[in-house]
């Protein structure tokens, strides 16, 4: 397995593809910075970060300045696009290429080739992720000169390892479909729909929301405790698309003061006290978010699996 | 040629969906032989050189690659085993060396070793000028040979080489054909599957014909040719300047002759063993003007021919 990962490692590397990517990783950071010139200081001040909670080193990467959206918007964005990108074409390209036949009868066990290939995509987008946050921390340290304290370190690694999850869950939609497709159109099309379902009208255009209001409405006349498990299943409703999932995680990870998760009454809200949720508590909030994201990237990847196991290699 | 077999086969079969495609398959292959799998489209030849890999599960039979199973033990026979597949492909992008190279990562081979082979089996089906360009820009005869290059690269005891000569221009076929023959010698057994019946007899020790998943008959090519027609006789052609009819009752007489034709200046004579030189000595005692003799040598094409007419 290790010889197909070094393969597709050294293939991705020198394709345009991969370079085509980075580049709009790159240019997501440069956003990431400027918005972080223009915007940090205002968002500071808004969260109280400053004078409350400290968590100033963290507000690089979440700050966004008008119309400039925070780098981590911008990687929710990309990173989808990056998977789908790394995975569309991985077994039918090798399979209208007239490859695959020639590799399966090398002595690698048949699931191999599409682990290896998992792999080298798990890697090429830690690296992408991994670069991203290096160059906006190395420039953010630079322009604001306050180092991040060991707690913003690990927030920001298991920001990273977040990403990558989900990044994986794309990478392994995409791999499904070109284990079920012949053509690359085909495997590179449905993922890019799912995409634009999942994250741009569920997330972004608030479908989920509306769809999620109009199917467990939170009326006013009836009583607290319903009111909470209404807007309980408000939230079951949204978190149906892992760009939900992730974006409440990562919000979590990064924002600490955030208490968006859950259902909160006015009544209560008073008392609540406006201090950083400490990172136990935080990866306690998250942690069905992160089971879910990593299943249904476990799930795809398992279901091409089979298809692929019992799949014909004869080529045609 | 030893008597141990490469590939046994035992009632091989496999069904798509109602249509059997290979039915109750029996044949073997003799270890350092080149074997030629024939037969029509269609007629299940792909499919079983997948169930020999183990790329295909059959739905019932054995198959025995040099005493592995090839369902149970898959990964031992393709690291023995080369295979060729019809239509086949290279990374495009990278050189030939390169993608050498990963087959022979893929089979544990190590740096320095890798290196020395490359150069070995590159030179062997001649493509060392062009070792380090890119395969896209290869013709398909490169590529054919290059696809051979790939299978030698992990010193197979046995290849598999699934219509090898298929698109190629007759110069590309001579050049493979000499370098599929001259595997034996460096202890390699080939399998080799084609429609091509002239390639096939040219280097082929043994052949099988492979008719709607059956095979209709199996062996040597010389025996093939006697058995298929003849019926195992041998069948002598005689020309005469003038033959006389108790010329023909003469020859009847000899021992161990058949049948005799005459159709012209032409005696077909049918015997059950090369008597030639005694036909000879009946023809020139009876003063007759003996102008050749010959004994009818069968190709594949009747072999073939007889039996898909049958089939």
């Amino acid at each position: 397995m290790l010889a197909i990962v070094r393969k597709e490692l050294a293939d991705y590397f020198n394709s345009i593809r991969f370079l085509v990517l980075f580049l709009l990783v790159l240019v997501a950071s440069g956003f990431g910075l400027y918005a972080v010139h223009q915007g940090i200081r205002a968002s500071l001040e808004a969260s109280k970060a400053v004078t409350e909670s400290g968590f100033v080193f963290l507000a690089l990467f979440t700050s966004s300045f008008q119309n400039v959206p925070s780098l981590t918007f911008s990687l929710g964005l990309i990173i989808p696009i990056v998977g789908i990108a790394l995975g569309f074409d991985a077994i039918n390209s090798e399979r209208t290429g007239g490859t695959l036949s020639r590799l399966l009868s090398q002595p690698v066990y048949r699931d191999s080739v599409i682990n290896g290939k998992f792999l080298a995509g798990l890697i090429t987008m830690s690296l992408m992720v991994g670069t991203t946050l290096l160059l906006v921390a190395g420039y953010g340290l630079r322009m604001i000169g306050i180092p991040p304290s060991a707690e913003e370190i690990i927030r920001l690694f298991l920001y990273a390892f977040v990403t990558v999850i989900y990044g994986a869950f794309w990478m392994g939609l995409a791999m499904l479909f070109s284990v079920v497709f012949r053509r690359a159109a085909g495997s590179l099309l449905i993922p890019i729909a799912f995409f634009l379902v999942l994250y741009f009208f569920w997330v972004m255009l608030g479908m989920g929301q509306a769809l999620a209001e109009a199917v467990a409405p939170v009326t006013g006349g009836t009583d607290i405790a319903t009111q909470i498990q209404q807007a309980g299943l408000q939230q079951t409703i949204q978190r149906i698309s892992p760009s939900y999932l992730f974006q409440e995680a990562y919000i979590v990870l990064l924002i600490p003061v955030w208490k968006g998760l859950g259902a909160i009454s006015y009544s209560d809200l008073p008392y609540m006290i406006q201090n950083p949720l400490s990172l136990r508590q935080c990866l306690l909030a998250i942690w069905p978010n992160l089971v879910g994201i990593v299943s249904l990237s476990a799930i795809c990847f398992g279901i091409s699996y089979i298809i692929f196991m019992k799949q014909e290699v004869r080529a045609q | 040629m030893t008597d141990k077999f490469a590939i046994e086969t035992k009632d091989l079969t496999k069904n798509y969906g109602r249509v059997t495609v290979v039915d109750h398959l029996n044949f073997h292959v003799k270890e350092n032989e080149v074997f030629g799998l024939l037969g029509p489209n269609g007629a299940g030849k792909t499919t079983t050189i997948l169930m020999l890999l183990g790329l295909t599960e059959p739905a019932s039979g054995t198959v025995r690659v040099y005493d592995f199973d090839s369902t149970r033990e898959p990964l031992k026979i393709k690291r023995i085993v080369g295979y060729l597949p019809e239509e086949v492909g290279f990374y495009d992008n990278l050189t030939a060396r390169e993608n050498l190279r990963f087959i022979a990562d893929l089979n544990n081979i190590n740096v320095a070793e890798t290196e020395r082979r490359i150069d070995e089996v590159l030179e062997m089906v001649g493509l060392s000028e062009e070792r380090d360009m890119e395969t896209g820009k290869f013709s398909r005869g490169m590529r054919q040979r290059l696809g051979i290059a790939d299978v030698l690269i992990k010193q197979p005891r046995l290849v598999i080489l699934d219509e090898p000569t298929s698109g190629l221009d007759p110069a590309g076929i001579n050049q493979l054909l000499d370098i599929i023959s001259g595997l034996p010698k460096i202890g390699t057994s080939v399998l080799l599957s084609s429609h091509q019946l002239y390639q096939v007899q040219r280097v082929c020790h043994s052949v099988g014909i492979l008719s709607r998943g059956k095979m209709v008959i199996e062996g040597d090519i010389d025996e093939l040719g006697r058995e298929a027609m003849a019926g195992g006789r041998y069948i002598i052609e005689v020309e005469i300047a003038e033959p006389k009819a108790e010329l023909i009752d003469i020859i009847k007489k000899i021992k161990g002759v058949e049948k005799v034709e005459a159709e012209g200046t032409i005696l077909k004579i049918s015997t059950d063993s090369d008597l030639r030189s005694k036909i000879s000595k009946a023809v020139v005692d009876n003063d007759a003007l003996l102008v050749q003799m010959k004994v009818h040598e069968f190709t594949l094409d009747d072999i073939y021919m007889k039996y898909f007419k049958e089939g």
